[in-house]
């Protein structure tokens, strides 16, 4: 979501800043890097404890994933009977300790339908999503940043207005409904680029045949060194790259839109003006700069956007990740490999919006105190 | 109350209505929207008119979808027969039909139902937990305003969707009757923006019950309740139209994409936009375009009224975004404003909140920002300001 790229967040509390006009600052000498590293690890755990307390309780409040995937289709002893096995009809605090014991040991359950760790889930189908996320992540810096400076320097001309509206469609076009208009046009339509997949099949198994493979096909099309292979799954990576990509290239462009502006007013901006640096230069080496620290600070929402993203656009490209996967459980209605997903995304985003906060901090001095 | 009536223009919907008749005659002019677009100018004016007219578009077609759809939404067949699978717009079938045969046009225009209904009961939910949740949590301090804000922070990380999902299993066991999926996008879109309306009043709260007013109002002798609803309530809800839209908005979102992920409304027990897009999955491979493009243009549209709206009430409530007229054409009404703000923190200007951050993304969760802000005010009194911002990413992307 987009709307509000600078609300002022007022207030000396208020840390993670881009630069800060106002001289009143808050630094208290002795927390340091180490001790803002610290508590900030430190508060990672009660998020992902809230969280998987939430789910659990959540998708327990109705019942036992058994019956919800089976009800109706087995008699009702046999039902009982698979119920008990599993451990279902103990009480749901016994059930809730044994699994978070078992979160603790990395076990994240086993799936209903196929009867896999979900880990393993993860570890399958988690590098193609990761794959999508970067692409859609290059695409929305090389789309994002160069439009939002365009937009800031052409304040309130026809440009920007332009601009604007596109950033605003960004974020208003589903994913993917993005995805859908893209295959309209350039797949069905055009024929330009591949409807779905990953990659065509022929170039699957070539590179099922590698020694070590990655899962990140890309690096494995280059590892074979054969232009068709790479050429191939580049194509296939077009479209879902820009759908995806386009969602956070709108942020982009309105966080480097407000924040240039922003900067474009302050002090030192002023005084390299008046002493006759041209505006072209001043929006290059001095207003741009500081206004990418913001860029960085809102990467870790970025992330959690960008990984829902995924599960829609993977669906809408059959690209086989696990947002794809994890519709695919949706409807096979096992609730066992969606608690155990969507528990693991939760923990990705937890992790990363601290190591983005990391990175916010070892950049921008202020942000800890 | 001096403040009750300083700052009576940026009271959002939420604000209640207002007592005394004599404000009522002067203050037709200052009706969140109107008062708006009096401030605006150009460009700024441009998009909040074409938002305002979308919106209103939107919410007719809803109101009137009975009278708008040449047919019912599960209407398969007419006198002459069935509409058939797919066939191309035509004279019966302005928009064509699906591939499961209903038609298309009626889909989109009784769509918009479904999406109203999801919007209004998504908002009155996560208004009314998150203004009260904050109000209290703010006002009263201590552990439990601590805990309520761990809580909050972590929510407000999680995906809206993965929470969508889960709701929905929850309530509908995964099946799609009209309210059970309105309600799962509702609930889930409720869960995931409680934090974000609980923030932003919290964070106004603190600073309010730090002024002066406060202060004389307890001197008094008011009650808690009444300096909570009448004295900080008032105050502290200058920022809610803008979350209201992006609420709004994300709802919507959120909505399309259960439904696109299949976990949408029937198409028996309503129209449904995301379902009808996720129906058209195959149709795109071969070529069909009427299927998709309809419903999903409907999607963008109705964010797109929603986000331009709260877009300019954004930027005109931030003077740094504010495309400025000319001095001279400058109303002296708002100036006024500024001065009658006690404390004169609240806003406009270099020197208030405006001034100091070119800040986007605000504080997020587990930000030392907001384990600071849990106990600790700062010295000065001075609190994060309304941190809409941070919303950039707490919500979910359909």
């Amino acid at each position: 979501m987009t709307t509000t790229t600078t609300e002022p967040t007022g207030g000396t509390a208020d840390p993670v800043g881009a630069p800060d006009p106002a001289p009143r600052r808050r630094r208290k000498g002795s927390g340091g890097l180490g001790s803002y590293l610290l508590v900030r690890f430190l508060l990672i755990f009660p998020t992902i404890f809230i969280l998987v307390t939430t789910v659990f309780f959540l998708m327990r409040a109705t019942g036992d994933p058994i019956t919800a995937a089976l009800g109706g289709r087995l008699p009702a002893d046999q039902l009982a009977e698979r119920v008990r096995e599993a451990g279902y009809d103990r009480p749901l605090f016994t059930q809730y300790l044994e699994y978070l014991g078992a979160l603790v040991q990395g076990d994240f359950g086993t799936t209903l339908s196929d009867r896999r760790p979900v880990l393993e889930v993860l570890t399958t189908f988690g590098i193609a999503t990761l794959e999508l996320t970067v692409y859609a992540l290059i695409v929305a810096f090389i789309v994002g940043i160069p439009l939002g400076m365009l937009a800031a320097y052409s304040r309130d001309r026809f440009p920007d207005a332009v601009l604007r509206v596109f950033a605003i469609l960004c974020y208003a076009t589903p994913v993917f409904f993005a995805g859908l208009l893209l295959k309209l046009v350039f797949a069905s339509g055009l024929g330009w680029l591949p409807v779905a997949g990953r990659a065509s099949t022929g170039t699957e198994i070539e590179l099922q045949f590698l020694d070590n493979p990655t899962g990140f096909y890309l690096i494995d099309a280059i590892q074979t060194g054969d232009w068709d292979v790479i050429s191939d799954v580049l194509e296939h990576a077009v479209l879902p790259a820009i759908a995806l990509g386009l969602l956070t290239a709108g942020i982009f462009l309105r966080l480097v839109r407000t924040n240039v502006i922003g900067t474009l007013g302050t002090g030192y901006v002023e005084a390299a003006r008046s002493r006759g640096v041209a505006e072209s230069r001043l929006l290059r080496k001095h207003a741009y700069r500081p206004a990418l620290i913001p860029i960085i600070t809102v990467m870790g929402l970025q992330i959690a956007i960008l990984l829902v993203g995924a599960v829609l656009t993977e669906t809408t490209f059959e690209w086989k990740g696990l947002g794809f996967q994890l519709a695919q459980y949706l409807q096979a209605r096992d609730f066992v490999a969606v608690q155990g997903i969507v528990v693991l995304l939760a923990v990705i985003v937890a992790v990363t919006n601290f190591i983005v906060d990391i990175i916010a901090a070892l950049i921008d001095p202020r942000v800890r105190y | 109350m001096a403040t009750a009536t300083s700052v009576p223009t940026e009271a959002g919907p939420a604000g209640e209505p207002d007592a005394t008749p004599a404000r009522r005659r002067r203050s037709w002019r200052q009706l969140p929207i109107v008062h708006q677009l009096g401030q605006s100018v150009g460009l700024q004016r441009g998009m909040l008119v074409a938002g305002l007219v979308l919106m209103g578009v939107f919410l007719l077609t809803a109101l009137f979808a009975p009278l708008l759809a040449p047919y019912e939404y599960g209407q398969l067949r007419d006198a002459e027969g069935l509409f058939g699978a797919q066939q191309s717009p035509s004279g019966d079938h302005l928009l064509g039909t699906t591939v499961g045969g209903y038609d298309v046009l009626s889909r989109v225009i009784w769509g918009s139902r479904t999406a109203l209904y999801v919007i209004v009961v998504a908002v009155l939910l996560s208004i009314v937990a998150g203004v009260l949740l904050g109000l209290v949590s703010g006002y009263f301090g201590g552990w439990l305003d601590r805990v309520l804000v761990v809580i909050a922070d972590a929510i407000y990380a999680f995906p809206a969707l993965l929470l969508a999902i889960i709701v929905a299993i929850v309530i509908s066991g995964g099946q799609s009757s009209l309210w059970g999926g309105i309600l799962a996008a509702a609930i889930s879109i409720t869960v995931v923006f409680i934090p974000q309306y609980f923030r932003v009043v919290r964070a106004e709260t603190v600073r309010i019950k730090a002024e002066a007013f406060v202060e004389s109002a307890r001197v008094i002798g008011a009650s808690n309740r009444r300096i909570m609803l009448r004295h900080v309530l008032r105050n502290a809800t200058r920022t809610l139209p803008l979350i209201l839209t992006l609420n709004a908005s994300e709802a919507i979102l959120t909505l399309a994409g259960l439904g696109f992920l299949g976990f949408g409304i029937e198409a028996t027990e309503a129209a449904e936009w995301g379902y009808d897009l996720q129906q058209s999955l195959s149709d795109v491979t071969s070529g069909i375009w009427w299927t998709s493009l309809f419903p999903g243009l409907a999607i963008v549209l109705v964010v797109l009224g929603l986000t331009l709206v709260g877009e300019s009430l954004n930027d005109l409530a931030d003077p740094r975004l504010r495309t400025r007229r000319r001095v001279a054409d400058q109303e002296p009404a708002e100036e006024g404003e500024v001065a009658a703000v006690p404390g004169g923190a609240l806003t406009r200007g270099p020197a208030g909140v405006g001034g100091l951050g070119v800040t986007v993304a605000g504080e997020r969760p587990g930000t030392p920002a907001s384990a600071g802000a849990t106990g600790a005010e700062p010295a000065d009194g001075q609190v994060a300001g309304p941190d809409v911002t941070g919303q950039d990413g707490g919500g979910t992307r359909s």
